[in-house]
């Protein structure tokens, strides 16, 4: 019902003292859903037009089940209220004088819930679509003294843009909520959160706390402003604002009035919210909170049951959304062909996770968010109860946690005297499948959810009808569910009729014989007493009806059993078709009788036992024994060091470039990591087993880059290489020129080479001058990461392609006195080897990549071989997930491309590239002592006939042919297991969605949005501009 | 600003261009016999001949075998322990058309329109682009060219590698027209084409397929008269593909894709080819059937799904040569052209095995291209397009091509990247 089109004011219907029985049997109370705002008493400063009418709105609630909170159930109980207030709650409490009784014989009542992200009332403007041909935006379109980023709108106040939606609010108490955080959802700060009922009253009645909480996402939101660019940027956005705003504290006049900043200091005292909307996005966001101090709440994105023990170690407490992906449509198994097992496990595993939160002892509450329908929400929590969530955790969840956490339990949470009357009156216990949520009391305001039911109705009545042809009796009998009674006029042959019951009209409709074609039909009030009232008969003449109740009905017991999904799939780590059940252990490993590559100076060792211990290579020899050790036979095989991918782009989350600005070195790599990216299981079936992560090539001073270890199953930490010198990433040429990105791409400086220069001269000159500076400057993570390189404690890999740009770099870096460690790409390294050499500069390059722009014109696949000749050492690396399966061949190319021997060409992928990142002493060649990365070929490895079959990193087997052809059959297996389950799931009806290809991200150096599929199954990727 | 910009791109790559191989001469047609001799001969048909002979005159290869008479007082190269083999042949590649991907103006190859029947690659390829001697140098020989763009692109036709003009270098002109099928998947990139568009994505796409087929048999009833008052170029361009001196290639990967491009053959009985092929493996069966030819991607690809095995891609041409589909192996791009022995290679050691491999890029290849009267195998009779390496080509790390023969013309191996290879040589006294 409509706010506005209540038939009839309760109070008014009804006796102070006692409510009549509207209907016989007793107490039926027949009330409609009411929006009436003004039965709560007036605000005392608003004048009002006409006669006054105060109210004290008490009631009380006898004979209720009474449930205080998720620990104390009362049995027959009485809940007293009085001006939107709990005054009792107990067995037996006295019920006042001026009380509106209602007897809840058979009826449960609860806390009304409590959501803590909402949005309710509070709207946003919507997201500017994105225009991908405009220029630039480098700062901020807010108007007024706001942060210099959009994104950052630490000033905004739900309260002050909360303005109550009724609709919204009907919505939200038929879910069972009674009281919601509210918060403007828009902007990676988003400012204070407001806490609000969800009454249909006046806003200055129902706000319960205006600054509840302090919001934050990774999600930019409305901002068109071009920073950040991607989810490392949005990271140092965060780390950089609060810098600042413990900087503004000791109010800087350079800084001028920051109402952004000023309002972010006055929220950290405020509960700090965390959408997160992601498993590892939760731990970046704690690692921001642990690094300034703050322990976020986290709003989840539902697959953080993958990651449970990383999850509680956050400490954090977590805002589960119950959102269940429906079933995928797999009919088609040609649509299907792309939906991946690790979306389809998603959806079977999704309804554990409050369960699993439950078990693992990390505390949460629910939210009705990321639901499309708020309806489903109830049904949703009972699905989450099957999989697993005590019922008791559920209304904890609902209630007393996120009261807790706002630290309003003062005022909601639980049934307590002086509490607000936020409660549910429902049929049975709150969770069981067939419990109908009667009404949900806000402030102490009824609002009907359900009428039918409330009363049962259900028996045997003796119907009489009056009309011209005389007085029949009829028996009928009410059965059925108590919401919709079934009407069957019970006689030799039985008839089924039709029966509606709607507010206190009542509809009877039946045949007088069984399959006559004939109906009588009957229209009248369910009043207290009896039923009576007008119709006509099977001939259309008029009649008069009374119907009298004679005796009860005695439902059937609910036979149904709480279901307990059976056959769930395993967690995979990661979390993919490739995945471990187990995560695979270290072990002690004795290859024996291989051929082995060193990439030392004693290049092939023959016939040779490798013994890898601890993680380590631990002895390398003939006739090699160890006992416990597992023995594997290398018998016409070849053993190297695991492959090293100098410049890699895998195993990165949303973007790889943060190419909004032409100095980002801010932002890191080490932020984004992904764990989950297939192309770390393909590489190790290439032999690598470290990859370099870089930052793009977008602008000219990229991002801080992370060496890994390619330890599939392993968390983003876990995958870090530990204790490397840090590096960065540099670029020169036609992508931080922005020569191929389309005519609007003119602003950014620069767009010359000699912009290029000047960049730099300018970053390095403020890293200096920052560098001077005394205490109390503003600390400047961009700056911080370029003193580091002054003091040679970063290390620069810079992209570059011709002569000019590279003698440039070298000259500016002589100029502040350091060393460019690594030029990659570096197609034209073979004019200036020379002059790298003398500067001590390395290379990373590729072995034969030419021709896709102007800058590689003059790329010859000799360039690797000149520059090893000149003294140089020379990497060969991908920047590609695809080639860097292959990189050994890549290798081999410098073979043939200028005669490089095979010992030396083999350097190229393994020593060389561990001597650019500074671990050759740990890892890149066999030798005792290194760690135990190692890959066991079934041929020469430079040969094309070669296959990594076992790689191995910190003596771990991560790749096993072998093994890689049992998980495939599992993928099969498992895949069709879960095709079988949607394809029942919708035969029973249940709604279902299409089955759309799985994403698989992967990126270049300059991709600039979101990375691209495999090509074939990508759209047209966004502002992509070749290699 | 841009054309500015352009301007002062293009004067440097004319610089460099003036460095490379303006003295790299097509070579001039064969005077002399020429017989190799002790060789390891590859057919290109499966056969390998240790000790082989193979001699060639006029162009045309006249003898091969394992003792075939040499002839007296004729030129003879003795090749002992290196291989010969048939030039390998590039299926499907825009070379000529392109010169540098990233620059507009010298992109040739993607034309407006939708329907571009009488569209011809053969008038823009151009036989000084300083790629088509990388290629030569690792054993490519011939190249057919593919126009792009829209749905019905054009033709495509055969060049050889080493030639004045497109004349010379024709040959087989026009040898097919080239259908690029839309994808029949809805995508899951939030940005891309179609994004959210559900099923609206499918059936646009085969609202355009329909569009071609009506075409086709608008083309057919045209054809079928023989006197028009408004001739209509697009459906005359079509004939030989009515008379199947034309094939259709149907660019396409999916299932769904291919098995639309089979009906094609079923309902105009064109001779149909599908280019890409990337799930042709799970309809091999079907395509075998139908007599359906695949020229297949290359198999240095990702794996399409996170789910499929890790190696699929090296593996597909194994599985298509196993269900008995008539197969070749492509490769993407110009430049990248180089590598097709190499995707051939990986292959073979997926399950192709060597010579099965080689056939991919020789063979099966011509047979494919309409050309396997003339070429794709060393037979007596056939073209005289001949590759010497010292060691095994199909690998990078033996792969070393020491003569090269078009059509009996030995041509030169030299290219731009060497003599820059050349310059820095001689700047840092390397010998």
């Amino acid at each position: 019902m409509k706010n506005g089109l209540s038939l009839f004011n309760p109070a008014g219907r009804i006796s102070r003292r006692r409510m009549p029985a509207l209907l016989w049997p007793g107490g039926f109370c027949v009330l409609a859903g009411l929006l009436w705002p003004s039965v709560m008493q007036a605000q005392q400063t608003f004048p009002v037009n006409g006669v006054a009418d105060p109210r004290i709105n008490c009631y009380a609630f006898t004979h209720a089940t009474l449930v205080k909170d998720p620990q104390t159930t009362l049995a027959n109980a009485t809940l007293v209220i009085r001006e939107g207030r709990i005054v009792t709650a107990a067995p037996g409490a006295a019920v006042p004088l001026d009380a509106v009784v209602i007897d809840c014989k058979g009826k449960y009542i609860y806390p009304s819930f409590i959501d803590l992200y909402s949005d309710y009332g509070v709207t946003v403007a919507p997201r500017a679509g994105r225009n991908y041909g405009a220029g630039p935006q480098f700062i901020s379109s807010t108007k007024g003294a706001y942060n210099w980023n959009q994104a950052i709108r630490a000033e905004v106040n739900a309260s002050a843009l909360f303005a109550a939606d009724f609709g919204k609010a009907a919505t939200l108490r038929e879910a069972g909520f009674g009281t919601v955080l509210t918060h403007a959802q828009d902007g990676i700060a988003r400012g204070s959160g407001a806490v609000v009922t969800l009454a249909a009253e006046r806003e200055n009645k129902v706000l319960l706390k205006a600054r509840a909480s302090a919001h934050y996402t990774f999600n930019k939101g409305s901002s068109t402003q071009d920073y950040p660019g991607s989810l490392m940027g949005c990271i140092a956005l965060l780390r950089q604002t609060y810098l600042d705003a413990q900087w503004y504290k000791s109010q800087p006049a350079r800084e001028g009035q920051n109402l952004s900043l000023q309002a972010w200091n006055e929220n950290q005292s405020l509960p700090q919210i965390f959408e997160a909307a992601d498993k590892w996005n939760v731990l970046r966001a704690d690692k921001i909170g642990d690094e300034f101090g703050v322990q976020y709440i986290f709003k989840a994105g539902g697959n953080e049951y993958q990651r449970l023990p990383e999850m509680a170690a956050t400490k954090g407490t977590f805002i589960l959304p119950v959102n269940f992906p429906a079933a995928y449509d797999v009919e088609d198994p040609n649509d299907a062909r792309f939906l991946a097992l690790s979306d389809m496990k998603h959806w079977e595993l999704a309804p554990t996770e409050p369960g699993a939160f439950e078990k693992a002892g990390i505390p949460f509450c629910l939210t009705a968010a990321d639901l499309k329908d708020v309806k489903s929400f109830l049904a949703n929590v009972r699905k989450a109860i099957d999989y697993g969530l005590t019922p008791e955790k559920a209304l904890e969840a609902l209630t007393r946690v996120p009261a807790s956490l706002l630290k309003i339990s003062d005022q909601v949470g639980t049934l307590e005297p002086g509490k607000l009357a936020n409660f549910l009156v429902t049929s049975g216990p709150l969770f069981n499948e067939n419990t109908v949520l009667y009404q949900n009391w806000v402030q102490g305001i009824r609002y009907v959810l359900k009428n039918e039911g409330w009363q049962d109705i259900r028996g045997t009545y003796t119907l009489s009808v009056n009309g011209p042809q005389g007085n029949s009796q009829y028996t009928l009998l009410l059965k059925g569910s108590a919401n919709t009674p079934a009407l069957v006029v019970l006689q030799q042959d039985s008839i089924a009729g039709t029966f509606n019951i709607e507010d206190q009209f009542v509809k009877i409709a039946f045949p007088l014989t069984k399959n006559g074609s004939r109906t009588l039909r009957l229209s009248g009030l369910a009043g207290a007493g009896s039923w009576n009232g007008t119709g006509l008969d099977t001939s259309g003449n008029p009649v008069k009806w009374t119907s009298t109740y004679a005796n009860g009905y005695t439902p059937t017991a609910d036979s149904s059993k709480k279901k307990v999904p059976a056959d769930l799939g395993k967690i995979y780590y990661p979390f993919l078709g490739d995945g471990f059940e187990t995560k695979p252990k270290q072990q002690d490993i004795l290859i024996k009788n291989a051929t082995v590559w060193t990439s030392e100076s004693e290049s092939v060792l023959p016939n040779t036992d490798v013994l890898l211990r601890g993680g380590k290579i631990a002895q390398i020899g003939k006739n090699l024994a160890a006992a416990n050790a597992r023995v594997i036979d290398g018998t016409g095989k070849y053993l190297t060091a695991g492959i090293i991918d100098e410049h890699s782009h895998i195993a990165i989350s949303s973007g790889v470039n943060e190419g909004s600005q032409s100095v980002t070195s801010e932002v890191r790599i080490a932020d984004v990591i992904n764990p989950e990216d297939i192309n770390i299981y393909r590489q190790l079936s290439g032999g690598v087993t470290t990859s370099h992560l870089l930052h793009g090539s977008a602008n000219t001073i990229g991002g801080q880059s992370q060496l890994v270890k390619l330890r599939w199953g392993a968390n983003a930490e876990e995958m870090k290489f530990t204790n490397w010198d840090p590096f960065i990433k540099f670029a020169l040429g036609e992508n931080v020129k922005q020569s191929n990105w389309g005519d609007r791409q003119r602003e950014r400086f620069p767009q010359t080479r000699m912009g290029v220069e000047q960049v730099l001269y300018d970053a390095f000159t403020r890293a200096h001058d920052y560098d001077q500076e005394g205490p109390g400057k503003r600390r400047d993570l961009e700056l911080d990461a370029l003193v580091e390189i002054l003091h040679h404690k970063r290390f620069i890999t810079c992209h570059s392609y011709v002569q000019s740009e590279i003698n440039m770099l070298m000259h500016t870096a002589d100029h502040f006195g350091f060393t460019i460690n690594t030029f990659t790409h570096i197609l034209e390294g073979y004019k200036v080897a020379d002059k790298m050499k003398a500067h001590g500069a390395g290379a990373g390059t590729f072995a034969d990549w030419w021709a896709y722009k102007m800058e590689v014109l003059d790329a010859i696949p000799y360039n690797a071989m000149l520059m090893q000749q000149e003294g140089l050492t020379v990497a060969i690396n991908s920047d590609d997930a695809e080639m860097a399966r292959r990189l050994n061949q890549e290798a081999a190319k410098t073979v043939k491309y200028g005669g490089n021997t095979e010992a030396d060409a083999w350097k190229m992928v393994t020593i060389n590239p561990a001597k650019l990142l500074h671990i050759a002493d740990r890892v890149g060649s066999i030798k005792t002592g290194k760690d135990a990365d190692v890959v066991l070929w079934s041929d020469n490895p430079l040969s094309i006939y070669a296959k990594a079959e076992k790689t191995i990193v910190d003596g771990i087997v991560y790749f096993d042919r072998d093994l890689d052809t049992q998980m495939h059959q599992r993928i099969t297996a498992e895949k069709n297991r879960l095709v079988q389950k949607m394809l029942a799931e919708k035969k029973k009806g249940g709604g279902t969605q299409k089955a759309v290809p799985t994403r698989d991200d992967h990126y270049h150096c300059e991709d600039l949005q979101g990375g691209h599929q495999n090509d074939l199954l990508d759209g047209d990727a966004v502002a992509e501009a070749g290699q | 600003m841009k054309k500015i910009f352009l301007a002062i791109s293009f004067l440097l790559a004319g610089y460099n261009m003036v460095l490379a191989q303006e003295t790299v001469y097509p070579a001039p047609a064969q005077t002399s016999v020429i017989f190799l001799k002790n060789a390891t001969l590859h057919l290109g048909n499966g056969t390998v001949i240790e000790n082989g002979v193979i001699g060639f005159s006029q162009g045309k290869i006249i003898a091969v075998g394992a003792n075939a008479p040499i002839p007296a007082a004729i030129k003879v190269y003795d090749l002992q322990g290196q291989h010969v083999y048939p030039g390998i042949i590039a299926p499907n590649t825009n070379l000529g058309l392109v010169e540098v991907e990233a620059v507009r103006a010298t992109d040739d190859a993607t034309e407006v329109g939708e329907l571009n029947p009488s569209v011809r690659a053969i008038v823009s390829y151009n036989t000084d682009s300083k790629v088509i001697n990388t290629l030569r140098v690792n054993g490519i020989l011939l190249a057919n060219i593919v126009p792009e763009g829209g749905l019905l692109s054009g033709s495509s036709s055969v060049v050889q590698l080493d030639g004045w003009n497109w004349e010379d270098a024709a040959y087989k002109t026009d040898n097919g027209l080239h259908v690029y099928l839309p994808r029949l998947l809805v995508r899951s990139n939030p940005f891309g084409p179609g994004a959210g568009l559900g099923n609206d994505v499918i059936k646009s796409s085969l609202d355009r397929i329909e569009k071609l087929k009506v075409f086709f048999r608008e083309a057919k009833a045209y054809l079928a008269e023989p006197k028009h008052t408004a001739t209509n170029l697009k459906f005359e361009s079509t004939r030989r593909l009515f008379s199947k001196d034309e094939k259709l290639f149907i660019h396409c990967e999916l299932v769904k894709e291919m098995l639309i491009a089979t009906q094609f053959a079923d309902e105009f009985g064109f001779d149909v080819v599908i280019v890409g092929g990337t799930d042709a493996w799970q309809i091999a069966d079907i395509l075998h059937q139908k007599n359906i030819a695949v020229i297949v991607n290359q198999p240095h690809s990702l794996p399409l799904s996170q789910d499929d095995d890790v190696d699929q891609p090296y593996k597909t041409p194994a599985q298509l040569q196993k269900a008995g589909v008539l197969f070749c192996i492509g490769n993407e791009g110009f430049w990248q052209q180089r590598n097709l022995m190499f995707n051939a290679g990986t292959a073979a050691a997926y399950g192709l095995g060597k010579e099965e491999a080689l056939r991919a890029i020789t063979l099966n290849a011509a047979k494919i291209l309409g050309i396997d009267k003339v070429t794709g195998s060393l037979e007596v009779g056939k073209d005289a397009n001949i590759v010497v390496s010292t060691g095994d080509i199909l690998d990078m790390r033996t792969n070393n091509i020491t003569q090269a023969f078009i059509q009996g013309r030995e041509i030169s191996l030299d290219n731009k990247q060497k003599q820059l290879y050349e310059r820095y040589k001689y700047k840092y006294g390397i010998k």
